[in-house]
This record gives structure tokens, C-alpha cells and sequence, in this order.
């Protein structure tokens, strides 16, 4: 029973997979603000759609652009703005779910029906939306992208606080003299990291998606700036010439994707108190 | 303050909580968890409150610890309703008035280190206390319940039962509070560690004239704490008085089906 508790604790093959290759996006991004093979903006159109080679390892595009060199900042695009997006909702999101778990009434009922409200509308649709109406451009696909998290966050933050309000420590600090706010931050909030860190890799894992899906519709990030998901919309003209320019930023997405997947359940059967059996004191 | 007005006075406090309704649109029941429940608590005096469980020992602990207003009814301590306290001078008045937890565990936060869930009442009660001395007195408070300073920066889970009991001890004296509410504090323990921490108790009243309300379900461990004591039953009060008294001629029929219920305690921690 220990054993196989102390087990479940453990991060299993498929976590350390996942994290392993969100690393190497990470690190991949990280290089390509430093070093890229080529430049992934000149063109070099004696050498369009030519294969792999020593100088073009993944080989190049119709316009002779270097593919590794767009795909590694592609890597950078689709983290940075992720990132900024998950940020968004996380810095919005998680407040707004502790101060609805600290003052139960009118105020959690508020935070919640507007929670419904934003849960209400389908996520990609709307970002389509919003991108269309503030035009298109990496920090509207972040705005588009990052609203639909601060919800997401607020709920897993009022649920994981919600169910910690009830417990002994918690009442211990109020008999020391400490105010709701200072209870949230300070005891509610490093006890619920956990459930937060997982939330937050699936829904990194949804920003890629989601980034890489509004640039493939042309609203996100402008040319000159490289991207995922425009790679992959420039390719399907040349989808039966040279597959390999929709395969490769493809693959880069669905790998990229899954990584951050499998990392998240192997960090959920970790660290998510909510599946964690019920330490008694007795 | 004078000596002679009691530290803690219940005067007929009461708790309902709502239950789920049987079927759905039935007018929703209730369990009265406290019913109309009086006492009284002098400076240094001890008083055990006994009941089987559920009865509302629990829920007595956190209305006198001012954690839930009563329904009806008032606790006075040092003469003040800490429910109609504003923030600051209920944090004053929590001072006074602490408590040891029923679940040694679960009533310490399992990711700080010792020292800071020791200095916590410190610097939420006691402002004057400057904060580089906080560190000082929460190794005095440890030392006094027999912890090192081996326990400063470790965390709970780190523990056994009766170390972690006494961490919560130390963190409710930390303050030297008149009152020390203790829920159970020994029931999860085994009976070796048992008689340690209730010599501890013994000693720390003797030695800071505490007034101790000391919540128990086992009459052998109240007997040797307690001068005087309270009998619950389903949230009223059916018998008090010294507990010599009470557990030798129980009037109660319920007092004396508990005396039954107990199994005998052994000896071991009566040699202090
Ligand atoms: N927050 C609550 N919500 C609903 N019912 C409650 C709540 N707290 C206590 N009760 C109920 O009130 C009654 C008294 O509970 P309480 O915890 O005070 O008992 P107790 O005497 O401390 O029991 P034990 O010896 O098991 O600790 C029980 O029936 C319990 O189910
Ligand atoms: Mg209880």
C-alpha cells in the first residue's frame, strides 16, 4: 500500500518524455534568439524547395528560406507568446479564484458567473473573433488567447482553495490573528501550486494549439515574423509537391503539444492534491 | 484585571448547522451541534468537557475560540464578546484565548517549517514583539515543550504524532495566552506518548497559572487534568461539577454509560 503509494508519487516514463521535449522546445527557442543556420527571412530563390542538404539540413521553401532556421523560430514564437498568454490568465485568473474561495457570497457568486459567462462562449471560435476585430498581430493573438485562461484558472484556484478553507491550519491561522487576504497568499496559495503548475502545463499545451491555429488563418503573427502555424498555411500550396514543408512544421506542433501533455498528467498524478488519498492524523 | 471575575464566561450559547434536505422542496433539517450550553472559567483553573463523539465538543472549542459565532447565546472572555469586536481588537483579544487542535496534522501547514507555524500567533497577535526576536521566543516555546532547535527548519511530515502534538502546544503557548483550549490533544496519540503530553499540560499550567478547557472523550485522561468537569450529550450539558465528584457517583445516566464505554488506561503517565 506504501509502496505503491510512494510509487504514484514517482514521475513515470511518459512525464519525463514530455519533459524532455518540452525542454528541448525551450531550448531550441532559447538558441534561436542567439544562432540560427540562416537567417530565416532571406530568401534565396535559386535554392526554393530544395531538399535536405549540408547547408539546408531540413531544405528550404518556395522562396528558399531555410526551413530549420524558420522552424527554430517558429519554436520561439509559439513559447513567447504561450507563455505571455498562460501568464495573462494565471496573474488574472488565479486572484480572481482566491478571493472568490476567501469571501464566500455575493463576490464568489459574481466571480463565478462571469467564470460561466467566458466558459459560455467556444474558446477558438471567439478568439477568431476577437483577433478579427482588433486585427491581426502576435499581441492580439496573446489577448485572444490569454482570455480565455483567466476562467480556466480562476476555477482551478477557487476549487483546490475552496477545499483547503475547511481545514485545521487554516482555522489555526485565524486564531493567529491573520486576515483572509493574508491567509490566501501566504497559506491557500503555495498549498494549491501544485493543481496550478498542471493546469498551467495543459493549458500551455492549448496556447500552442491555439497560436499555431490563428496564425494558420493569418491572425496571428505578420510576415516578417515566422511562425508555426503560417508555415504550415504557406505549405498546403505545395502540399503534393513537397510534402515535406506542411510534415515538418506539423510535426513540430503535434510533438510540441504532446510533450507538454504528457508532462502535465505525469505532474497531475504528482502533484494535484485533489488526487492525492487523505493524509489522516491518526 | 481582577483575579476573582472569571477569564471565560458561555452564558447559553447555541450552534445549529443545516443538513441536506431529505427530498428535494422539504423544508431543510438541522442539527443542533451546541444547545444552550453555559459555563464559566476562572484564571488557572481547568475544566474538561467530555461527550462521545458528535456530541458538539468541537463545535463548543470553535465558538468559544470566537473561529464561529453562536447562533444565540455569548462567550465573554475578560468580559468581552469577541463576535462584537471589531478587526483589531478582536486580533487583542484572540491573544488571550488559544487552541490546540483535535488533528495534530492537519492543523499545521504542511509546507512551512516549524519555526514559521511557531512564530505565526507572533506575528499576527503580537506586534510589539520585534521581528528579529520572533526566532528567539519560538525557541523558547519549543524548548518549553521539549523540542530542540534541531526542529526549527523542518517540516511537519518530518514528525512523529506526539512531536507534532507538542509543535501545536508550543505554537498556542507562543503567545502566553490565559486560555489554552485543547480538542483532544492526546487521543491520537498512543498511550507512552499520551502520558507525556498530558504531564506537559500539567506542568505548563502549574508553571504559567494557564487556564486550560480540556476536551476529551476519555474519562481516565480528564480525571487526572481537570478539576472540574462538564458532560455533554447531543450538544446539551447533562452533568458538571468536580470531576472527582462526577466520575466517582455519576448522576447521569449517560455519565455513567461513558465510564463504561472507556476501557481502563494504564498507569503509565500518572507518575510525574
Ligand atoms: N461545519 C459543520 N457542518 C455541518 N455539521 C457539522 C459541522 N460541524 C459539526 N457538525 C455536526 O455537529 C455535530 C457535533 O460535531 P462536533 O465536531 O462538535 O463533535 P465532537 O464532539 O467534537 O465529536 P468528536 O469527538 O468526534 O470530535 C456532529 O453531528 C457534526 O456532524
Ligand atoms: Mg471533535
Amino acid at each position: 500500500m506504501v509502496e505503491a503509494m510512494g510509487q504514484r508519487r514517482r514521475l513515470g516514463v511518459a512525464a519525463w518524455t514530455g519533459g524532455a521535449i518540452a525542454a528541448l522546445v525551450l531550448l531550441v527557442g532559447a538558441v534561436s534568439l542567439v544562432w540560427t543556420p540562416h537567417d530565416p527571412a532571406v530568401m534565396d530563390v535559386a535554392n526554393k524547395l530544395s531538399g535536405p542538404s549540408w547547408s539546408h539540413p531540413l531544405g528550404t521553401d518556395h522562396f528558399g528560406r531555410d526551413t530549420l532556421s524558420q522552424l527554430m523560430v517558429g519554436a520561439r514564437v509559439s513559447i513567447a507568446v504561450s507563455l505571455v498568454a498562460v501568464g495573462l490568465g494565471v496573474g488574472l485568473g488565479v486572484p480572481l479564484g482566491l478571493l472568490a474561495a476567501a469571501r464566500a457570497g455575493w463576490i464568489d457568486e459574481a466571480v463565478m458567473r462571469f467564470n460561466d459567462l467566458a466558459f459560455a462562449f467556444p474558446a477558438l471560435l471567439t478568439a477568431v473573433l476577437i483577433t478579427a476585430l482588433l486585427g491581426p498581430g502576435a499581441i492580439n493573438a496573446i489577448l485572444a488567447i490569454g482570455i480565455f485562461n483567466i476562467p480556466v484558472f480562476a476555477r482551478v484556484a477557487r476549487g483546490a482553495a475552496l477545499a483547503l478553507w475547511t481545514r485545521p491550519f487554516i482555522q489555526a491561522a485565524r486564531l493567529a490573528g491573520r486576515g483572509r487576504t493574508r491567509i490566501s497568499i501566504e497559506h491557500i496559495l503555495p498549498n494549491i501550486a501544485g493543481a496550478l503548475i498542471v493546469q498551467g502545463t495543459i493549458q500551455f499545451a492549448l496556447a500552442v494549439l491555439a497560436e499555431a491555429g490563428l496564425s494558420y488563418l493569418g491572425l496571428g503573427s505578420q510576415p516578417p515574423e515566422v511562425s508555426w502555424g503560417r508555415m504550415l498555411n504557406e505549405a498546403q500550396t505545395f502540399l503534393f509537391l513537397d510534402p515535406r514543408l506542411a510534415i515538418l512544421p506539423g510535426l513540430a506542433i503535434v510533438v510540441t503539444v504532446l510533450g507538454l501533455n504528457l508532462l502535465g498528467d505525469g505532474l497531475r498524478d504528482r502533484l494535484d492534491p485533489r488526487l492525492e488519498p487523505r493524509r489522516g492524523g491518526r | 484585571m481582577n483575579t476573582a471575575s472569571p477569564v471565560l464566561e458561555v452564558r447559553g450559547v447555541s450552534r445549529a448547522y443545516p443538513l441536506p434536505r431529505p427530498r428535494p422542496l422539504a423544508p431543510r433539517p438541522v442539527r443542533q451541534a451546541v444547545a444552550d450550553v453555559s459555563l464559566t472559567l476562572a484564571r488557572g483553573e481547568s475544566l474538561g468537557i467530555v461527550g462521545e463523539s458528535g456530541c458538539g465538543k468541537s463545535t463548543l472549542a470553535r465558538l468559544i475560540t470566537a473561529l464561529e459565532p453562536p447562533d444565540t447565546g455569548h462567550v465573554l472572555i475578560d468580559g468581552q464578546d469577541p463576535n462584537t469586536l471589531g478587526k483589531a481588537a478582536l486580533r487583542r483579544l484572540r491573544r488571550a484565548v488559544q487552541m490546540v487542535f483535535q488533528d495534530p496534522l492537519g492543523s499545521l501547514d504542511p509546507r512551512w517549517p516549524v519555526w514559521r507555524i511557531v512564530a505565526e500567533p507572533l506575528a499576527g497577535l503580537a506586534p510589539e514583539v520585534p521581528r528579529a526576536d520572533r526566532r528567539a521566543r519560538v525557541i523558547d516555546a519549543l524548548a518549553a515543550v521539549g523540542l530542540g532547535k534541531d526542529a526549527l527548519d523542518r517540516y511537519p511530515h518530518q514528525f512523529s504524532g506526539g512531536q507534532r502534538q507538542r509543535i501545536a502546544i508550543a505554537r498556542a503557548l507562543v503567545t502566553d495566552p490565559d486560555i489554552v483550549v485543547a480538542d483532544e490533544p492526546v487521543s491520537a496519540l498512543d498511550v507512552s506518548v499520551q502520558a507525556q503530553v498530558l504531564n506537559l499540560f500539567l506542568e505548563l499550567r502549574r508553571r504559567r497559572g494557564l487556564a486550560l478547557l480540556f476536551i476529551s472523550h476519555d474519562l481516565d485522561v480528564v480525571r487526572h487534568v481537570t478539576e472540574r468537569v462538564m458532560v455533554m450529550d447531543r450538544g446539551r450539558v447533562v452533568e458538571a461539577g468536580p470531576t472527582a465528584e462526577v466520575l466517582a457517583h455519576p448522576a447521569h445516566p449517560h455519565t455513567a454509560a461513558l465510564m463504561a464505554a472507556v476501557p481502563r488506561l494504564e498507569a503509565a503517565w500518572t507518575g510525574r
